[in-house]
């Protein structure tokens, strides 16, 4: 099947630039055949998890007032378990960008990330936090993926408070198949300043003008 | 025609060029180098009294031969009068223009603006740094017509910069409300304020005992 450059590039990148757990990093235990025993304990673990997923909201615009919508009485996320909001990144397990994220903010959210403990999960909710969205100029970051690692993208500009439930439900089924046998899901993977999370070329590739967006060149 | 025009022309003579009449609000072009004494006289003069100012801003044209204007909205509460004082900086000579902080506080931020996204010196400012972009942004001025939509440099290499960016450099120590208390600040973040990326800082103030 013919594959888009930027899919090739995907597939061809070195898998600790994309995705934390990659072969090399799994340890002896997830070696060993999972028995009944660890499963029991993921089974218990991962319903524990995914049914008190507590959101830390990032919302920077409308996608936002769709997240309270989708927080007050009429949905209620509350049903699945996220009772409380987390407004520090110290008591939260889902970083929830809701909105798009300018270039400035970047370093901001990565520190977000960076201080919310393990377990942790990211939702980029509407189509500025995953793509840039209709805003492709000089000032917004396109896709938060080339800031912070991201589980869950939920379409719409802006989702509808199901659209979000249903990125949320994704993201609980995503928590129930992990594995405690698999340590590299959990391991950390600081950014430095100065360099990138995701290579150079895949930023650039990821970032190329698309759908209606307007084509322009980078230079004057 | 507001008759404020016409008052004005009485003034400063030649110093006031075009005016006509759009949207209902007249406007008037004013000579660049008199464009402040022409707002201080708004201001104060009785009859006048453009007490308050609305919005400074700038507009470049497609047309590449066209000045850039910028654009002072002033506006008279008791009065309800309303007046668009505009200036015209060719492109081929320094874009400077006086700055208005000293007539309303209120401009300060406005004429950061204008800098930031125009690269517009306003003479006498007490604080020109760039308002909406960080302050280490090497790109240019976003609003310029040469300025491509999504920027000069690569996107990879705006993420580099932009993660590169400190978070505490967004801010002046006077922003932050510690300048005054710069001396009871514990000496790290003395530390962390004198490290950050927003070029210069000015020296904190001597306490009295000393």
């Amino acid at each position: 099947m013919g594959l888009t450059p930027a899919e090739t590039a995907l597939k061809q990148a070195p898998d600790s630039a994309l995705r934390p757990a990659q072969p090399a990093g799994r340890s002896v235990v997830s070696q060993v055949s999972p028995n009944w025993l660890t499963t029991r304990l993921d089974f218990l673990v991962n319903w524990a998890r995914s049914n008190s997923l507590w959101p830390m909201p990032f919302g920077t615009a409308c996608c936002a007032i769709e997240f309270m919508a989708t927080a007050a009485g009429r949905f209620d996320l509350s049903r699945f378990g996220m009772e409380r909001m987390a407004f520090s990144p110290r008591q939260a397990d889902v970083l929830i960008c809701a909105g798009r994220l300018p270039f400035k903010l970047a370093p901001i959210i990565r520190r977000i990330y960076d201080q919310m403990p393990q377990p942790k999960w990211v939702i980029s909710m509407g189509a500025c936090a995953s793509s840039g969205g209709i805003f492709d100029n000089y000032a917004m970051v396109q896709g938060i993926d080339t800031v912070v690692p991201v589980d869950v993208y939920v379409p719409g500009c802006p989702p509808r408070p199901e659209g979000l439930l249903y990125g949320i439900l994704l993201l609980q089924k995503k928590v129930r198949g992990e594995t405690l046998a698999d340590r590299s899901i959990r391991e950390e993977h600081p950014v430095a300043p100065g360099s990138l999370r995701i290579p150079a070329r895949l930023i650039d590739e990821l970032s190329e003008p698309f759908g209606n967006s307007i084509h322009q060149t980078r230079s004057a | 025609m507001n008759p404020s025009v016409e008052a004005l022309r009485r003034e400063f003579g030649d110093a006031i060029g075009v005016a006509f009449t759009s949207c209902g609000q007249s406007i008037v072009y004013v000579d660049r180098h008199r464009v402040r004494d022409a707002l201080g006289w708004l201001k104060v003069t009785p009859g006048q009294s453009y007490d308050y100012l609305v919005d400074v801003t700038a507009v470049e044209y497609r047309d590449p031969e066209r000045p850039i204007e910028v654009v002072y909205i002033v506006r008279s509460l008791a009065r309800r009068a309303e007046l668009r004082v505009k200036a015209e900086l060719a492109k081929d000579e320094p874009l400077e223009i006086d700055s208005v902080v000293s007539l309303w506080r209120g401009a300060d931020w406005l004429e950061r603006e204008v800098y930031d996204m125009f690269g517009i010196t306003f003479r006498d400012h007490p604080d020109l740094r760039r308002i909406l972009m960080w302050e280490t942004y090497a790109e240019g001025y976003p609003l310029r017509k040469d300025f491509p939509l999504r920027g000069r440099f690569s996107r990879a290499e705006q993420v580099r910069q932009a993660m590169s960016a400190s978070t505490e450099a967004q801010y002046s120590l006077e922003e932050l409300s510690i300048y005054e208390a710069y001396h009871d600040l514990p000496m790290d973040m003395r530390e962390r304020l004198a490290r950050g990326a927003r070029g210069a800082i000015p020296d904190p103030p001597v306490p009295d005992d000393e």
